[in-house]
């Protein structure tokens, strides 16, 4: 048996209407943000969760810790489905998200630790050594008798850590955790998360960043537009691109109707802008076996055009090109 | 054991945090003088002596605890939507009204602070004099009247974990309570219709026992009533609370939108 199972997972969010709008009985505005989203996740495992903005992967997250009730589909964490028996699942797992929010910023780094231990049950006994081990596994150590508002982001998202450790839960949802922190503290987090894992810990992590989802990660499903559009270990992902080659451009200023023309051109699969100060670098990959470089300049026809080169496909590209692809 | 345990680590280290900020604990410290100052003088103005003086400092101090209940209750879940931690307090696995309660808790205690310094400000600055008939009684009363303003913070807390904009309801019925719980005014000065609602909210009685103990009559119906109330209030609210999260749940209101 999985540990996490997902099957036809679905959620919409109904936006308030204001007085009027209800007296005049116009309907609420519909958001789909997770339709019909499935997979396995297995004990050990490290399983990501890959996708832009508004994809519906905290969503997803949010509907198996029991935070958020599915409008449809099942969903069970340990053979525990996530809407009859919600305490089971919270028993068992812990969360943890990135960013600024979810710790009391008045009190220490140990205050936090113990308040939260009281919340997850951890039993009295247990409490001091258990804090001082996690202090120590995230490096708080030495700092904890410091109020959170002095903390930096860094240390934050390491007392999140901490805190979603404390009643030693068996999965660990993991919501892009390393968002906003410097590259150092973002390779600690890294190499915290693997050695969780190989304690045997499953872990479910969303992330933006392909090199962390590329490193850590077992397997991976991309999520675009509350949809799963791929699956598969980052090789395989990768390999779904590899067969084409993709053409980055230094260009200082490119005209409006660019981008069209360029993906209207014969082999071209996905173009992106990526800006770089005073100028973008247009990313363009392309069908195996296609020549697009010199049609891609052809149509920069004015636009100053500075270093052009060609490179194999990256995980980036392959999930580029996934979540473009309509 | 571990419940009880849970309610006093969350308990003080809620009023660690609210004793953290100078600025939160300036206007803890004054918001209660002010209110006092204000009835002192009014009752001065109007020739009040004796018995009615020392009614008005107990009106005023029972005014400082349901306002520091009141408007913070539903107040402080919206702080931890804004923080990010109300998720984290569905997310664990104790249940939510024990958590809640502590929180309501410490504001009642803040709330005791408020009514203990409103009545030594009567005494040394305005001249009261404290003729308490029935001491222990009194005592009672007050602690009756403290919970069960808690009780019923926590039922708006509860509330506020549903929806979004109930941190309003503590504004809102603030200042009307003062009036129809006979805070200041008897309630036999107020209009027939009003009485039922009096009569349904603990602090009435909570007030009443506190001004029977002060006065040397038996206050202990009043201290009944105030307590049935406070834990029939506490009884509505975890009654209510799985469904309110059910329904934040579904209408994903634990975060801010």
């Amino acid at each position: 048996m999985s540990v996490i199972e997902v099957s036809g997972l679905t959620r919409t969010f109904r936006s308030g209407r204001g007085l009027v709008s209800r007296v005049r009985g116009r309907p609420a505005k519909e958001v789909h943000a997770v339709r019909g989203v499935s997979f396995a996740v297995e004990r050990g495992e490290l399983f990501g969760l890959l996708g832009p903005n508004g994809a519906g992967k905290t969503t997803t997250i949010k509907m198996l810790i029991t935070l958020l009730l599915p409008t449809g589909g099942r969903a069970s964490v340990l053979g525990h489905d996530v809407v009859a028996h919600a305490r089971e699942v919270r028993r068992r797992v812990g969360y943890v998200f990135g960013g600024d929010r979810g710790l009391y910023d008045r009190l220490s780094g140990r205050d936090n630790l113990r308040y939260f231990a009281e919340l997850y049950a951890v039993p009295a006994r247990e409490q001091r050594t258990r804090i001082d081990e996690l202090l120590e596994l995230v490096g708080l150590t030495g700092r904890e008798q410091e109020r959170v508002e002095g903390y930096s982001r860094g240390m934050r998202q390491r007392l999140h850590i901490a805190r979603g450790l404390l009643h030693r839960p068996e999965v660990l949802f993991l919501d892009e955790p390393s968002i906003g922190i410097d590259p150092v503290g973002a390779r600690e987090l890294r190499s915290t998360v693997k050695a969780l894992v190989s304690g045997g810990t499953t872990v479910l992590l969303t992330t933006h960043y392909m090199f962390e989802a590329d490193e850590l990660c077992d397997r991976i499903a991309v999520i675009a537009g509350g949809r799963i559009v791929a699956s598969g270990t980052p090789a395989e992902l990768k390999q779904r691109v590899t067969s084409g080659s993709v053409v980055e451009v230094e260009v200082f200023g490119v005209s409006d109707g660019v981008l069209g023309r360029l993906h209207a051109l014969p082999g071209v699969r996905t173009v992106t802008v990526e800006e770089r100060g005073q100028a973008q670098l247009l990313i363009v990959g392309s069908d195996p076996g296609a020549e697009v470089t010199q049609p891609v300049l052809s149509c920069l026809d004015g636009a100053r055009v500075g270093r052009v080169f060609t490179r194999e496909p990256t995980l980036e590209d392959a999930y580029v090109e996934l979540v473009s692809t309509p | 054991m571990s419940s009880a345990r849970l309610v006093l680590v969350i308990w003080a280290l809620q009023l660690k945090i609210r004793q953290r900020s100078a600025f939160d604990g300036l206007l803890s410290l004054l918001w209660p003088l002010a209110f006092a100052t204000s009835i002192f003088l009014m009752f001065r103005a109007g020739d009040a002596s004796g018995p009615a003086l020392l009614s008005a400092a107990v009106g005023a101090s029972v005014m400082g605890v349901w306002s520091a209940t009141s408007t913070t209750a539903a107040g402080s879940l919206q702080q931890e939507r804004r923080q990010g931690t109300l998720e984290l307090m569905v997310a664990a696995p104790r249940p939510f009204p024990l958590l809640i309660f502590p929180v309501t808790l410490s504001m009642a205690t803040i709330g005791g602070y408020s009514l203990i310094v409103t009545l030594l400000w009567g005494r040394f600055v305005f001249g009261i004099e404290l003729a308490i008939a029935r001491p222990v009684a009194f005592v009672l009363a007050v602690a009756a009247t403290v919970i069960a303003i808690g009780m019923l913070g926590f039922l708006i807390a509860v509330s506020s974990a549903r929806y979004r904009s109930a941190w309003a309801l503590g504004n809102l019925v603030e200042m009307p309570v003062w009036l129809i719980c006979g805070f200041l005014v008897p309630l036999s000065l107020l209009p027939d219709w009003v009485r039922p609602i009096s009569w349904a909210l603990a602090p009435t009685w909570g007030m009443a026992g506190i001004r029977a103990a002060a006065e040397g009559r038996s206050s202990v119906a009043d201290i009944a009533l105030c307590l049935a109330l406070g834990v029939a209030y506490a009884g509505i609210g975890a009654l209510i609370s799985r469904r309110l999260l059910d329904g934040a749940r579904r209408h994903a209101t634990l975060t801010l939108a």
